[in-house]
């Protein structure tokens, strides 16, 4: 009997795991749909308007609004979201599934805050400011871990990281002002990286690990020195807060101003750093021998690039990052330090610099849209809807979990990704 | 067959450089663990966390530090002398007397079983940090089979422990489930998990169904005594059976991983999930069931934070940071059932000689976290050991786990 | 001048070198001394008489010395030129890279030597071939004197090694010398001009190639008379076992590797196919044992459908099977050898009793297999980690082939294994097909294909693409074949 090449085309083909969950996707938009459909539309009273407010007391141009009825837009949204999971259940929209779930998401909540502002006055731009700050911790812990995990060192610690140099912040900021607690901050981000980066490369200890370690005796050191210092020496937990700066024109324009022209430097530095790594990643010398070292390292060993060298380095500059974005929670947002005051952020950096794909404009809207999320806990609790505030204090984490869970889809970290390199 | 001499081992040419390594979590556990050999190196872990944990105390004592100027050698013996009274108090608290070691043994017990749960997790290659979460759910079941039915207590304490291990197991398997079917990395979800889980007990505290009528608060109402833990050594002493139950867990995961068909199927997969495909095995049901049992174990864990101490309620904060330290217990023990034993207990001690510490010295307790920090660096790293002791390695090969975040 | 160990060796300028041995002979090391990847426990290196401290790659390739070694050195994901100007990037003060600059080096030195490549394709894009010029170039791009080869053609096609071999002739022509390490007498045969063989970690002779045979090389090579020919009886086929109807399988990436592929392999008979490695063979193995699901076509064994069974279920129909890469899918290489042995069949009496585990009997299973498989392990408590590669394999025959079997699958079987192994596997594949089994052989050593098989099949890019008879078929039908050029 020979063997034949057979026509494939001809064949009926089973659907494949990539186009399964583009339809699981449309059932899920569909669902979305019908759900607002019913629980914010038909089951709201048809007169009920939701006033979003879309700019702030201070702003040039005051008293721009947009009213809505509830029960209206519950319905264009319904109508929207199906239309999106219709298209999603065609198998042709494999590649897009992504975009299609961010949009219906996006829709969704739309909805869901004219139903929860029903007959209310709810600051729209007030949340979408906070949205742009809550971000900022995220975002910056995001590009921690990527620029340890582009050279294959996988940094659970973050989370220690923003932690302890929140702590130093605070301490030195209080004793010595703004920039002492930013130095500070900055350097016990980096002290953190190099123990890390010590750990894993010169007693190759388990990455995972060696992060644990991290959070632990972070957690415990600045507990104890919280509870054992600080609580005697109380003007050492006092840190000055750094003030929002205008951006002149632009922090004028209606809406985009107050959101993003309005804020502290650590926010704009934020946005600035990521300009600097996707260029630096991509366009540069540092940037390639980088990834070389992340992808192949025994590749880049064959070249002569420093393995070793390249990873302390890289990790030590994360810890920078990681120590900025402490300073940024002690120096902004609260001048009190409080045990464990992080809540799980440096862990939610971590799902957005996978959520973003290890780039650092993909942690930069990941941050984004876990900002969102932490935006919506706060906002809501004013809001005082039904829903019981500890639900709503889940919410980030929720979202977390969901992006982790795949929706992302499958998601390709740097080859060597959490290898220790040996020179055999 | 004539052949001049035996292959040498497989070199290097053979294995690409893949980023594909087998074994990953699990090379650093159990294999060849003999205890004699494994017992001197947590030791002198130990030893050294002891040093460090002296030095953070001399220097943040404060009044001391004050007088540093004036009387350098004043300063230097107050030191001293406060790190002294906190060891002694560490100690006797821990050993020193009856009453120390049963509260050693009061506090191993929950470590204990959640170490195990870590541990059994550990070898099937599951990272499950969640031990929290699971804690808090598992107690929260038992919890509401104790308030809301009636039975005489021999059958009442065994229904809320099913409850429990139900509550945990199902916890626990909804990171197992998103692993095996997702690729999820288990050590954020489980994370995301504990804050989940700790925010739902919040919530459930405060509805009718647990919370103590009249509390403001979340707090729930008193077991009655039939869904309490008997103690086994009287009562001035806090032990109860929930140290039996503990020491039967280890027996239990002892038999379970090296004397079943199913334990041999999680060890598997646990070193290389590639060939326990190839072998028949279906890994995704095997993430889940080990994540199942690692979550009902930490969900007895849970019970036991609520059935064994007084005052028999449930706050938010039940679990304490047990679920962490498991964690350390794994790593000290080598992941093995009995090594999760023996790491328990001197886990307990610290523990224990650490709230007398607290009391006697006001040392706060979250310096044995800082040391338990200190010896999981040191169990994981042998090397850094031999370089503060000038110690000869007892093993080569340090501990590694990571495989990455694929799934 | 290259020394090294007790080895010594030489090079000239535009000399070609063989550097004989066979697996674990020691060749890679020595290799990875010269190139700055180990530190040499005794002797030295000189080049062209200056003796040199190599501490690292960069010493080598400063003195000219450019490997090229098995397994790429290539990032996947970087384009031809990142890879190659990697290290030596062109890029102004501040970092910033001249990408165009990179690509017209790529460019000059793909013209000069005739080395067809895109400098901006990626390299994961590339076929195994091209991949392996992009090597060349990175190397050519240090301006390397002398071009050290570790094992270039084991993933290269008969034509595909003919052009390689054309490309080594044009650079030693131009001066450069050339080590050219491999296992495969017949082109040592061919392209050097002097052979040394190494055996054991020493060097044990050197001969010219017009004055030695293959025989005698071979026998050099392992230290006693080795049978070079599978000595086998003339197949006596019965009725098909496997059938395999327009199966259409997705790799990893989500491409079609297998499409629409449809054979039979009969009781009693050796099916190979034949085929680069990356041509979609991976992926049917792992489609016909149940691992991969597939998306299209149909698979049976024995009559009976099992497209869609588990692979414990096509384990339990009688199937064997020895997996391309032993330490990933055959074997638990943490595990002991008698744990290892019962891989398969752990679950079910004897070896297990309901859930618990009898460890007695599978002790002695394993006492017994070793014996008769001629394993050779200090104990069955051993950690496999610690066995030759060649036993290694010998586990996983001893286990897979210790039941009664009605088709076994063999993928790679003798990949990286000493000639004692392989001729010990080659004997017992063709015992069971004489007991009466269907066995299906994939390799990409046409040498071992030709020799074992009844029936020659070659894939490329997915398709099976030619049959041949191997006895009256020669390499380059066949080699052509595997290059998709059908005659």
């Amino acid at each position: 009997m020979t063997a034949t090449a057979s026509s494939a085309a001809q064949v009926r083909v089973r659907a494949t795991a990539e186009e399964r969950r583009a339809a699981f996707v449309g059932l899920i938009l569909i669902g979305l749909a019908a759900f607002v459909f019913w629980a914010f539309g038909l089951n709201v009273n048809g007169d009920l308007e939701a006033t979003f407010r879309l700019a702030l007391p201070t702003d040039r141009y005051t008293d721009i609004d947009w009213v809505v009825n509830t029960r209206t837009l519950a319905f264009v949204v319904a109508g929207i979201v199906g239309f999106l999971g219709g298209m999603q259940l065609r198998r042709s929209n494999v590649k897009r599934t992504n975009v299609m779930l961010a949009v219906g998401l996006v829709f969704f909540a739309l909805a869901f805050l004219a139903w929860a502002a029903a007959g209310k006055s709810f600051s729209l731009v007030g949340m979408l400011r906070s949205t742009v700050i809550l971000s900022v911790p995220v975002t910056l812990g995001a590009l921690t871990g990527l620029m340890c995990e582009r050279v294959a060192i996988i940094n659970i610690g973050i989370e220690g990281q923003l932690l302890a140099s929140a702590f130093a912040a605070t301490v030195l900021g209080s004793a010595f002002g703004l920039w002492a607690g930013v130095f500070g901050a900055v350097v016990v981000g980096a002290l953190l990286g190099a123990f890390l980066a010590w750990l894993t490369i010169r007693f190759r200890i388990d990455q995972i690990i060696a992060g644990v370690v991290i959070n632990i005796f972070a957690l415990g050191l600045t507990s104890f020195l919280a509870t054992r210092v600080l609580a005697q020496a109380q003007d050492l937990n006092a840190a000055p807060q750094f003030a929002s700066i205008r951006i002149p024109i632009l922090a004028d324009i209606p809406l985009l101003g107050p959101i993003f022209f309005n804020h502290n430097f650590f926010i704009y530095a934020t946005f600035l750093l990521v300009v600097i790594l996707h260029v630096g990643f991509f366009y540069t010398r540092w940037g390639l021998r980088s990834r070389s070292v992340g992808e192949h390292p025994r590749a880049a060993d064959t070249v002569g690039i420093n393995v070793f060298r390249t990873r302390y380095r890289n990790v030590i500059l994360g810890g920078l990052i990681a120590g900025f974005g402490g300073a940024f929670l002690s120096l902004t947002q609260v001048s009190r330090f409080e045990e464990n005051m992080t809540a799980g952020v440096g862990f939610i950096g971590l799902a957005a610099m996978i959520f973003g794909r290890w780039m650092p404009f993909g942690a930069l809207a990941a941050g984004l849209v876990f900002g969102f999320a932490r935006a919506l806990q706060q906002k809501l609790g004013i809001l005082a809807t039904p829903i019981p505030s500890e639900f709503l204090l889940m919410t980030p984490y929720l979202v977390t979990l969901i992006v982790v869970a795949g929706l992302a889809g499958r998601a390709i970290p740097p080859a060597a990704d959490g290898q220790p390199y040996t020179k055999e | 067959m004539t052949e001049t001499v035996d292959s040498p081992p497989s070199a290097p040419e053979e294995t690409p450089p893949k980023s594909w390594q087998p074994g990953w979590l699990v090379r650093a556990t159990g294999v060849g663990a003999s205890l004699g050999k494994t017992l001197l190196m947590p030791a002198l872990a130990l030893l050294a966390a002891l040093i460090f944990g002296a030095f953070i105390i001399a220097l943040t004592d404060l009044d001391a530090l004050a007088l540093l100027d004036d009387e350098p050698l004043g300063a230097l013996r107050q030191m001293a002398e406060g790190v002294s009274v906190a060891y002694k108090a560490l100690f006797v608290g821990a050993f020193g007397s009856i009453y120390g070691l049963s509260e050693t043994l009061f506090a191993a017990t929950p470590l204990i079983l959640a170490g195990v749960a870590v541990a059994l997790g550990f070898r099937a290659g599951m990272f499950n940090i969640g031990a929290n979460g699971q804690m808090l759910i598992g107690g929260m079941a038992a919890m509401w089979v104790g308030l809301h039915v009636t039975l005489p207590s021999v059958l009442h304490i065994p229904l809320a422990l099913v409850a429990a291990v139900l509550g945990g197991a199902a916890w626990a398997g909804i990171a197992g489930l998103l692993k095996a079917r997702t690729g999820a990395h288990e050590v954020i979800t489980t994370i995301m998990l504990n804050f989940i889980a700790f925010f739902l007990v919040e919530f459930l505290l405060r509805i009718p169904v647990f919370q103590e009528p009249g509390r403001n608060n979340p707090v729930s109402e008193k077991l009655p005594p039939s869904a309490q833990f008997p103690e086994i050594f009287g009562s001035d002493y806090r032990v109860t059976i929930g140290l039996l139950i503990a020491i039967a867990a280890v027996v239990f995961v002892n038999w379970l991983l090296f004397r079943s068909s199913l334990g041999f199927e999680f060890r598997a997969v646990g070193f290389n999930p590639d060939a326990s495909r190839y072998a028949g095995m279906n890994v995704v049901w095997l993430y889940l069931g080990v994540m199942s049992i690692s979550g009902g174990l930490a969900g007895v864990a849970g019970a036991n934070q609520v059935m064994g101490l007084p005052p028999y309620q449930a706050t938010p904060v039940f679990a304490g940071t047990i679920g962490f330290d498991a964690i350390a217990l794994a790593l000290l023990g080598r992941s093995h059932p009995v090594g999760v034993l023996w790491a328990g207990l001197l886990l307990g001690a610290l523990k224990a000689g650490g709230r007398a510490m607290q009391a006697a010295a006001q040392i706060p307790l979250d310096l044995v976290v800082v040391m338990q920090a200190l010896i999981i660096v040191f169990i994981a790293a042998p090397e850094l050991v031999r370089v503060i002791f000038r110690v000869k390695p007892m093993e080569k090969e340090p501990t590694r786990l990571t495989r990455g975040w694929g799934g | 001048m290259l020394a090294n160990d007790d080895v010594s060796l030489s090079v000239a300028p535009g000399e070609i070198l063989a550097l004989l041995g066979e697996n674990g002979a020691g060749k890679t090391t020595l290799m990875n001394i010269l190139y700055g990847l180990y530190k040499p426990d005794a002797g030295e290196v000189l080049v062209d008489g200056n003796l040199l401290r190599l501490s690292s790659p960069d010493d080598a390739i400063a003195a000219g010395i450019g490997m090229v070694h098995q397994h790429f050195m290539l990032v996947p994901v970087f384009t031809v030129s990142e890879n190659v100007y990697l290290g030596m990037e062109p890029a102004s003060p501040v970092g910033w890279l001249d990408k165009r600059a990179g690509s017209r080096m790529v460019r000059e030195i793909s013209e000069r030597y005739h080395l067809e490549v895109d400098p901006d394709a990626l390299v994961e894009d590339l076929p195994v071939g091209v991949q392996q010029r992009v090597e060349i170039i990175k190397v050519l791009s240090r301006e390397a004197r002398y071009l050290v080869f570790d094992e270039p053609t084991s993933v290269l096609t008969p034509q595909e090694v003919r052009e390689f071999f054309r490309i080594v002739q044009g650079l030693s022509e131009d001066g450069k010398g050339i080590i050219f390490i491999s296992h495969k007498l017949k082109e040592a045969l061919e392209i050097a001009d002097r052979i040394v063989v190494m055996r054991d970690g020493k060097t044990v002779a050197e001969v010219l190639p017009d004055q030695v045979t293959e025989e005698e090389l071979a026998k050099l090579m392992v230290g006693r008379p080795v049978d070079l020919v599978v000595r086998k009886e003339r197949a006596k086929a019965g009725e098909p076992v496997l059938v395999v109807r327009d199966l259409v399988v997705l790799d990893d990436r989500d491409h079609r590797a297998v499409e629409g592929v449809s054979f039979e392999v009969r009781s009693g008979e050796i099916a190979g196919i034949a085929g680069v490695q990356g041509n979609g063979q991976t992926e049917l193995v792992e489609s016909i044992m149940g691992v991969r699901h597939s998306l299209a076509g149909t698979v049976s064994i024995g009559g009976r459908e099992v497209t869609a069974a588990s692979p414990r279920d096509i384990h339990r129909m009688g199937v064997a099977h020895v997996p391309e890469d032993r330490q990933r899918s055959g074997l638990i290489i943490d595990f002991t050898v008698t744990e290892n042995m019962i891989l398969d069949g752990y679950y079910a009496r004897p070896y297990s009793r309901g859930i618990q585990m009898d460890w007695g009997e599978a002790a002695r299973a394993a006492n017994r297999l070793v014996e008769e498989y001629d394993v050779r392990t200090p104990s069955i408590g051993t950690q496999v980690s610690s066995l030759s590669g060649g036993n290694q394999q010998k586990v996983i025959v001893a286990r897979e082939f210790n039941r009664d079997v009605v088709l076994v699958v063999a993928s790679q079987p003798t990949r990286g294994i000493d000639v004692g192994s392989i001729e010990y596997i080659h004997a017992r594949i063709v015992e069971k097909r004489d007991e009466g089994a269907a066995v299906l052989i994939v390799s990409s050593e046409l040498d071992e294909v030709m020799a074992l098989s009844d029936r020659v099949l070659v894939m490329h890019r997915g398709r099976i693409v030619g049959e041949f008879d191997p006895e009256t078929a020669g390499t380059t039908e066949i080699g052509l074949a595997m290059l998709g050029a059908t005659t």
